[in-house]
This record gives C-alpha cells, structure tokens and sequence, in this order.
C-alpha cells in the first residue's frame, strides 16, 4: 500500500486529498505545527480506511529538523512513496510591504521551506528511483499583481523550483505534480466574499487525487483557471500596471 | 460536487437576512470565544433548513462545515461518532458499502449531522423508528460560558433533551455520536400505488404501516372534488437478499445553473407539474427496485433545484395533525386545493406514535403535510388560514420549514417553549426565535 508523507496536512485541501488516499488504504506520516489537530486528523484517516497514521509536530520553518522529519517519515512507514506539501500562510500584503521580519518569514513559509524540503526528499526518490511529488503552489504565482505579490513572490519560485526538478527527476522515474488551485472556500479564506469563482475543498482535493494518480505534471483547479491564467499571463505589461488586480 | 457558493441563505431563500459576520470553526480545539463576540451566535450549517431556524440577521453566524472529521465507527455494532459539520451524504457514502445506513433519513443528504439533531428531523420510517433524535447516544454540547457538556440519555439529560430539536439554540454541537441500522442490500424494494381520493389513501396506508418500514405519499394538492387529495402511495423496504454488489450506483448530476425567471411558475405550469406526478404513475399499482440514493435522495440529483423557483424563493408549508376522526385532513386538503394557490411537490405522510426525547421536537401521530409554494402576494391569505385550521385540530407547524408563522401560533402550537427556552444559551439566538417569541433585540 502507498505510504505517503503529508506537509502541512491541517490544510483543508491536503485533508481532502487525504481521505481520496485513505479510502485506497494508504498509510499516512502527517506533518503540521499542532499535536492535537494531527490527533483529530489521524482519527478521520483511519475511520476512512487509511491503513497506519503516524504524526509529527513540526514547524517547518525549522529547517535544521527537515532531515530528522524525512527520517523519520522513512522509518515510521518503512519507506516513503508519495510527498504532498501543502503547508502555506496566506500573506498580508500591506503588512509585507512595510514590515521587513514578516515579509522575510512568509517568504521562508511559502517558498523557503518547501524547497529545503523537496532537496531532502528528491534525493531520496532519485536513488530509489520512484516516488510521486505533488506541491500546492498558487496562481497567484503565475503573475505579480499589486494586492498579492509577496505571496505570489513565493508561490512563482516554488513552481518554477518545481519545473527543474521535473526535468531532473523525469530521468529518475519520479513524478512531480504542482497544483495551482484558484480560489478555494477554506477557513484561509474566511473573509473573502465568495463568488462563483471559489471552488469546495473537496473538488480541489479530489482533483489532486487523480492528477497524482494519473502522473499529472501541472494542475489548475478548478480546470477554467488555466484558461484565465493565460488571459492574464499575456496581457502587456504596458496595460496590466496600470490594472488594480 | 462542483464548484460551491457560500451564501449563507436559507433553503427557500426566504426571508432574506444578512449576518454581521460568519466565523468559520474549523477545530474543536480553537473554538471562537463567545464572550469577545458582540451579539448573539448561531450554528450554521450547509443551509438547508427552509425559513430563518438557521438566519442570525444581524448577528454571527458559526459556520461549522469545516468540523468535517469522522471521530470513531464501530463496525461491529453500527455506532458512529462524527464531527458537527459532518454531511449525512459523507456518512452514507462510507457505510452503505460496509452494511450499514442512516437510521432515519431526511430527504436530502445535505445537511450536518448537528443540523439533523437540532432539527430532530424525521424520514419516510417515522411511523415505525421515530425521528433522528432517537437514534443519539450522546453528543458534546459547548455553551458561551465555555463549559463542555457531554449529553446523553444519562448525562445532563434535560440539555440532552432540549438540544435535540433544540434549534441550534442551546449551545454548540461539536461532535455527536448515533447508532446506525445494518442494511441487506443497498436496493429497496417500493412498490407504487395510485389512489383516487383520501378514501383510498386511508385505505392502503392501513394496510401498509405495519408490514412497510418506508412509506410516503405524493399528492396532488391542486385536485378537487371526488379526486381531492389523488396521489400515488409509495411504500418500501430494504430488498432482501442482496444483490451481487457492484460498486457505487451513481445518477448523472442535474443542476439548475441560475434563477429561473418567477414567470414560468404560474398556476398553470404548476397545476400541470402537479398532476404530472399523479399522471406518471399511469399504472394503478407498480413495483420496482431501486437504489438507496434516487429512492430517499430523488431531488439531490439536481443540485440547486431551489433556484428554480426563481428569485422570490418559496415557502414550504409543513404541518402535522392528528387524524382520529380524519375530518381536519379532509378539511384542510379542500381549503388548499379550493385556494386557488399553485403548489408544487405534496408530500403527505403518517407519523407514528414512537416518541422522540427532544423537547421541542415537530412530529406527532397523525398525518404531516408538507406544501411547496412559490411565494406570491396572495399566499399569506391561505397560510394563515392554515394556520388557524391546524392549531383548531391540535396541530402544529414545523419550524424547519417555517418562515413566517406568528408568535402567537407558534407558542400554541409547543405549548413547552418557556421550559425550552430555560435551556436557550443566553449567547444564542436565531432570526426564528426572535420572531416568534416576540423578541426585537439581536
């Protein structure tokens, strides 16, 4: 049964893909900041079928610990096939523009971290020469705009850390997925006014499913966000700076 | 599903109501503090009560649909304990393979497993298992003071009592645990019986309750005279033995992408949609196999039907009365169908006598009667009618479906409401139960 590691997995869109892989019977090596939430989630897999549910209590800003974490994950399962990170804050722009320590540490969170991690994680799946990566990055990554570009900052070198190791790891057998989903309906976005743009947890979840299964490379989801990201990617840049976006 | 619209509306969009705000409870362990909260709080689950049981107009609404964890099943026995905001469809699509099912379903699998018990909501097995409060074993109940509460029919039994059918109104439901029913197969066996009048029905609802564990009827309010109250029965029961299984049984999925305009909703239309479903059933008697989801679920399979009643929403219109001499049913169904008003979808039942422990709880023996109508300028002049002619008969309303009855009805109708209301969490409150207890302040 596939043993998979999932970063960040109080995430609610790593919960719903989790229970996709609970339901097949996988094993599970949870990764996030709180004991007790990890406890609650663990309770969910194994209820939905999931086979082991091993916790960890990490934060991932710690970097010195990324080695001790896949270690672990390694031991726990007796191997490792599949990562899914999925950690991330949701930046405050304003603040990142005029605080230098917060914008330093949503750029550690959002971009930093992941990649310290898949170096860990993409050696080991070189030399075993399997494995499967997927990494929730964002369209707001695809392109700068004013209101988000810390976060998207972070977002775009994780997607374009992510084409490298594709190319790399392509000659080694190992897939790796990055999921740009668009607007999502979670608690991150509480304070969102929603529109018919936003998509359920659940769908994004379920689509990050059977991409990984189906050894996707990108994923937009909802699937009209590719269309949209284009539009906006080949707008000029003469005309977009001047958009409030 | 597909992409989702967070509304915070009620089902029947109807009446409209704005939230100051909407916190989103995504863990038990971080709870919001109700103390720092101005104004009253409500739990707020997927929406689908009809009317304002689940609007705080002016007040915070607890979005609990992020409490979505499955906490324990015991396969063995049937006994589940789930999160709060945890759909009845997640449950049903996890133990009907394994054998088991909901021990009373309402008509749609879009609701949490909270929204249930505060609704202590009933199915088409009221007659012979009661309603969903009577399968809770116990639940953890959060009051505004912060204290936790585990209730149960031995621990904190009066708040055990009161939140089952309680509205939302007590506290929060953080998790609750129920037993399930082991299941032979997941097809029904239902057989279809066309009946002339309310004669008829009476006549095939003798036969059937004892031997029947599902049954309800469709009527078509709109007919009159010696056809008054025609309909088709429907009673069924788990098909036994099973069938090879085969994997899940799925329907293509419907949905009504946008508001239909009002004006294709007329008495027309809506006469010739009511006794459609009449006239469908062209055969006298029938008998068919069918899956667990079209047979309880039928209007799930399209998403969103409510919009197709157009922007001005719709009232549903559900009652009970009892019906030892029958002549209030009678009374009642001419008064509808001579009213002149379009009604869509009746859904006609027999509600045993099996009692539920919730306080407040709706069903009672009897018949219950559920009415969907597009909400026109002239409605009022029936409902209220209805109303009076109910509350002559000894009966009530069901405040699930209820938009607008008055507080004088409804305190008349639950004649127990100033005991419930000793259990009300003071931080609570909900557009419903302002209105009909004559409160103002939010």
């Amino acid at each position: 049964m596939l043993k998979m590691m999932i970063v960040g997995a109080t995430s609610a869109i790593a919960q719903e893909t989790a229970r996709c892989f609970a339901a097949d019977g996988a094993s599970f090596f949870l990764v996030a900041r709180s004991q007790e939430k990890l406890e609650t989630l663990k309770n969910d897999l194994i209820v939905r079928g999931a086979n082991d549910v091993y916790c960890f209590a990490l934060d991932l800003n710690e970097f010195e610990r990324h080695r001790e974490l896949v270690d672990a994950a390694i031991q726990a399962m007796n191997g490792l096939d599949s990562v899914i990170i999925a950690h991330g804050t949701l930046t405050d722009q304003r603040r990142a523009e005029e605080d230098f320590e917060y914008a330093l540490q949503e750029l550690n969170t959002n971009a930093i971290s992941v990649i310290l991690l898949l170096t860990i994680i993409s050696n080991h799946f070189e030399e075993q020469r399997k494995g499967s990566i997927a990494v929730i990055s964002s369209v707001a990554g695809d392109r700068g705009r004013g209101s988000n570009y810390i976060y998207g900052t972070a977002k775009a070198a994780v997607s374009t850390y992510l084409q490298g190791l594709r190319n790399r790891m392509a000659k080694a057998g190992v897939n790796v997925l990055t999921v740009k989903p668009g607007f999502v309906d979670t608690p991150m976005t509480a304070d969102v006014k929603k529109n018919f743009l936003f998509a359920s947890p659940e769908k994004v979840g379920k689509d990050i499913y059977e991409a990984m299964k189906n050894k996707r490379d990108i994923l937009y989801t909802p699937w009209f966000w590719m269309g949209i990201m284009m539009m906006i990617r080949n707008i000029p840049e003469r005309i977009f700076k001047r958009l409030n976006m | 599903m597909a992409t989702i619209i967070k509304h915070y509306r009620s089902w029947g969009r109807f009446p409209k109501s704005t939230p100051k705000q909407v916190i989103p409870v995504q863990w038990r362990s971080e709870l919001p503090d109700f103390n720092a909260i101005e104004g009253t709080v409500l739990p707020f689950g997927y929406g689908r009560t009809y009317g304002d049981v689940c609007l705080n107009n002016g007040g915070t609404l607890l979005d609990t649909t992020f409490l979505n964890r499955m906490l324990a099943f015991d396969e063995e026995n049937g006994i589940v304990c789930v999160e709060a905001g945890v759909s009845l469809e997640d449950i049903v699509s996890f133990i009907v393979p394994r054998g088991w099912f909901l021990p009373v379903t309402p008509g749609t699998k879009y609701v949490s497993v909270a929204g249930a018990i505060a609704n202590d909501v009933h199915g088409k097995n009221h007659h012979s298992a009661g309603t969903f409060g009577c399968f809770v074993t116990r639940f953890e109940l959060v009051r505004s003071s912060g204290e936790r509460l585990i209730c149960s029919p031995d621990e904190n039994t009066e708040l055990f009592k009161a939140t089952i059918g309680g509205l939302g109104l007590t506290g929060l439901i953080t998790w609750a645990e129920f037993r399930l029913k082991p299941i032979p197969s997941r097809l029904i066996d239902v057989e279809r019986i066309r009946f002339e009048n309310l004669g008829e029905f009476y006549e095939i609802d003798d036969e059937s309750v004892e031997d029947y564990e599902y049954t309800v009827s469709w009527v078509d309010a709109m007919a009159t005279g010696e056809h008054l109250a025609r309909g088709v029965y429907m009673r069924g029961r788990h098909f036994d033995p099973p069938l090879p299984s085969n994997g899940h049984l799925s329907l293509p999925e419907v949905r009504v992408p946008f508001d239909l305009p009002s004006v294709l909703l007329n008495k027309f239309t809506l006469k010739a949609m009511s006794s459609g479903f009449y006239g469908l059933n062209f055969r006298k008697e029938s008998r068919s196999i069918e899956h667990i989801n079209p047979y309880f679920y039928p209007l799930d399979s399209i998403k969103d039907w409510n919009k197709g009643y157009g922007t001005r929403g719709f009232l549903q219109y559900q009652f009970c009365v009892p019906d030892k001499d029958r002549k209030a049913v009678r009374e009642i169904s001419k008064t509808i169908a001579n009213s002149g008003e379009g009604v869509f979808l009746t859904v006609f039942k027999r509600f045993g006598d099996l009692e539920s422990p919730g306080m407040l709880s709706f069903p009672r023996p009897g018949i219950t009667y559920a009415l969907d109508f597009p909400n026109t300028p002239t409605l009022e002049n029936l409902l209220s009618r209805l109303d009076d002619m109910v509350l002559e008969a000894g009966g009530r309303l069901y405040p699930a479906k209820d938009a607008r009855m008055s507080a004088r009805h409804f305190q008349a109708f639950y004649p127990n409401w100033q005991e419930f209301a000793r259990y009300v969490d003071p931080k609570f409150s909900s557009s419903f139960w302002r209105r009909v207890t004559g409160e103002t302040a939010c």
